[in-house]
């Protein structure tokens, strides 16, 4: 079921790991993960909670490097030490919290620590940088000289995701960019990520949310305990085969609930047919 | 919930406006209102904010009118040159005070010993200065550095140990209201030679006539250069900006009003030298905080300390500069405390010179809750305080109303930027 999708395997990815392990004390967060991100290509990572998501974002963004393993950029061997030497190498992570400060405005959030002409600031060029930036992304932003505390959250969002951006990545690592959106703004970001894709950018997107996944991931990584526990074509996987991938079994809590509820409304909508036949339908 | 002239939310019925094509590239979103474009507009907008909570400074403008109506009402000296002139005076020490407690409020800290910091400082550079007999330079700088010196110090401790600055600070007051007596080695009181150059400055030079008017012209004419030429790069840039009549309207309001000032104040002394002195200090302090890198640093901070330092910020060299920008205007504040009353003795920075200081920056719109608030809060605010303060002592009444009074207009203030908080909050714009 866990397909393996090489038919890029001509083209060096932009951002492979091989056997990426990471220990906190007795504790194995990671243990020989294999990733490669194409470009132009949207990976998403999914997993229960514990899984080594957020542990995996870390080691990408330079935060907590990696205990064993390599990771290749543009097939050379890096070292990911420290947040500065992952930017460096192109690889720009946003955070779940996002890292805005709400009393400052749009731009100047978006330029914090890069400014044009730190002694004497430009700000015109900053501000037209920044429109030059969201136009790219199709975003709208009314305004960008209100503070971000007025923003709503798919705005933040897509404040932060340009924020990434300035720095010219060629990956981009979205840690929940959809966690506590709205529907409207959830599709906002899933856009922003489309365009992303569309930019050449390999990006790597951390979700719970299967609906989001399946509807712009290219594929799905999906861990579990720490481990690599199967590789989906987004396109063609159910969510029933990653779910279970998820949670470790085809026999588990989950599916045993979906499959209790489904002959349960398909009960409502056909209630003439006969019951036998109702467990196939999907 | 109505912000219809310039609001940064979406105004509904933007009124469809067609021919968007010549709009410039911020002022595409259908969503927005249109600019406000005169003065009468752009007053209206800025009560606006204020319903929503970003005050600025209109707290303080509505305070000094009223105080000075008030102060004006019983006792008609209040408003006269000679009493205006010496408010001019008084001010500068208290005032310099409050500047270095803008620049400890942005970054989300608090420094309570300011007042005995200028304490220290004015006993130090008086005892260097007469006692030792040593050339005014000396005393000078041994004083500004004791200001570097303590706010470094508190910002180690800040920094290091993760002691919150309110304690850090609060020992530091008892501290060196401790070494204050013992510089002064048991006198009461250490007096200046009133020819000195200190005395003279913060008591007898005045700004001749002409330079006084010129300095006003320079000052609207430098006004109107500089906003203009940043609107024509606004525009060349293809942003929008205001337009020139607005912006020479603006100037002009500054000339007319800096030069009745002016003449009001000529007609007894004049303009004081340490006034000026005063107002350069905060216009240094204001374009290093709006106009460079650190100075948004110093924003970002006290906003969010976390998302600066993941934006590369060293957050705990911001932290140490604004303790030690604070130690140091408080020690140049109490050389200037010390000149005005030719004269440090052991009370000189005691009793309401640190509220009185943090008073006038919160007046002025510096929030107590970090990352908000501008140099020239420093300015209007002490020019309130001190306003209280002049009046209360024509009135005659003694320190026991002052500080009830003062007590009571800190306890506004700080509910203001409370409750402007909570305004913030409720429009989204905290």
């Amino acid at each position: 079921m866990a397909v393996r999708d090489r038919d890029r395997a001509g083209i060096a990815p932009l951002l492979s790991m091989q056997g990426i392990s990471k220990t906190f004390g007795a504790v194995s967060a990671l243990t020989e993960i294999d990733l490669d991100v194409h470009a132009g290509e949207v990976v998403a990572i999914v997993g229960d909670n514990g899984a080594g998501k957020s542990t995996l974002v870390k080691v990408l963004a330079g935060v907590h490097p990696a205990t064993r393993g390599r990771i290749l950029v543009d097939g050379e061997e890096v070292t990911l030490g420290s947040p500065s030497a992952a930017q460096a190498l192109g690889i720009a992570t946003v955070f779940q919290d996002l890292a805005l400060c709400e009393n400052l405005d749009v731009t100047a959030n978006l330029f914090l620590g890069h400014e044009i002409a730190p002694l004497a600031l430009d700000e015109v060029a900053m501000e037209v940088r920044a429109w030059e930036l969201l136009r790219e992304l199709s975003a709208r932003l009314p305004q960008l000289t209100v503070p971000v505390a007025s923003l709503s959250g798919g705005q933040r969002q897509t404040v932060a995701i340009a924020r990434s951006l300035l720095g010219d990545p060629r990956v981009i690592v979205l840690d929940e960019p959809t966690a506590a959106l709205g529907v409207a703004q959830t599709a906002e970001v899933l856009n922003l990520v489309e365009r992303l894709r569309e930019r050449g950018l390999g990006v790597v997107m951390i979700s719970h949310n299967m609906e989001d996944v399946r509807a712009v991931a290219d594929r799905v990584v999906v861990l579990r305990l720490g481990r690599n526990n199967g590789e989906f074509d987004a396109q063609r996987a159910s969510s029933e085969e990653i779910v279970a991938a998820i949670t470790g079994a085809s026999d588990n809590v989950v599916s045993r609930r979906s499959a209790r509820r489904r002959p349960e409304t398909g009960r409502i909508e056909t209630s003439a047919e006969p019951a036998d036949e109702r467990g196939d339908q999907r | 919930m109505t912000q219809h002239v310039a609001a940064p939310t979406p105004a509904e019925g933007a009124e469809g406006r067609e021919g968007r094509e010549g709009t410039a590239l911020d002022r595409e979103d259908e969503r927005l209102a249109a600019p406000p474009q005169t003065l009468t507009e752009s007053l209206r907008a800025s009560l606006s904010r204020a319903r929503g909570g970003d005050l600025g400074v209109i707290p303080v403008v509505a305070g000094i009118v009223v105080i000075w109506s008030v102060f004006q009402i019983l006792n008609p000296v209040f408003l006269s040159s000679t009493n205006l002139v010496n408010l001019a005076f008084d001010l500068v020490p208290v005032g310099m005070i409050a500047l270095g407690i803008v620049w400890v409020l942005l970054v989300g800290q608090i420094d309570l010993s300011v007042g005995s910091v200028s304490g220290v400082s004015a006993a130090l550079m008086a005892t260097i200065l007469v006692l030792d007999e040593r050339p005014l330079v000396v005393a000078l700088a041994a004083s500004i550095a004791l200001g570097v010196a303590v706010g470094w110090v508190y910002g180690q401790i800040f920094n290091r140990a993760g002691v919150p600055s309110f304690v850090v600070s609060l020992a530091g007051l008892l501290a060196l209201l401790g070494v204050q007596l013992w510089i002064l080695r048991g006198q009461n009181a250490i007096n200046l030679d009133f020819d000195s150059t200190l005395v003279s400055f913060a008591q007898l030079w005045f700004v001749p006539a002409p330079l006084a008017y010129a300095l006003t012209v320079v000052a609207a004419g430098g006004l109107l250069a500089v906003s203009a030429s940043r609107a024509r790069r606004r525009r060349a840039a293809g942003l929008s900006a205001p337009s020139v009549r607005y912006l020479a309207t603006r100037s002009a309001l500054l000339l007319v009003v800096l030069a009745f000032a002016v003449s009001y104040l000529e007609r007894t002394r004049g303009v004081p030298w340490m006034f000026v002195f005063f107002v350069a200090v905060v216009l240094v302090m204001h374009y290093v905080l709006a106009r460079t890198a650190f100075g948004r640093s110093v924003y970002a901070v006290g906003g969010n300390a976390e998302a600066a330092r993941r934006a590369g910020i060293d957050v705990r060299r911001v932290y140490t500069t604004a303790f030690v920008m604070c130690s140091t205007l408080a020690a140049l504040g109490g050389v200037l405390a010390a000149s005005r009353l030719a004269a440090a003795n052991q009370s000189t920075g005691t009793a309401d010179v640190n509220l009185n200081a943090i008073a006038a920056a919160v007046i002025g719109g510096v929030s107590l809750f970090g990352g908000r608030g501008t140099a020239f809060a420093a300015l209007l605010g002490i020019i309130v305080i001190q306003s209280i303060s002049s009046g209360l002592t024509l009135l005659n009444l003694d320190s026991s109303f002052r500080f009830m009074v003062t007590g009571v207009v800190l306890l506004l203030a700080v509910a203001l930027d409370s409750l402007a908080r909570r305004s913030r909050l409720a429009h989204g714009r905290a």
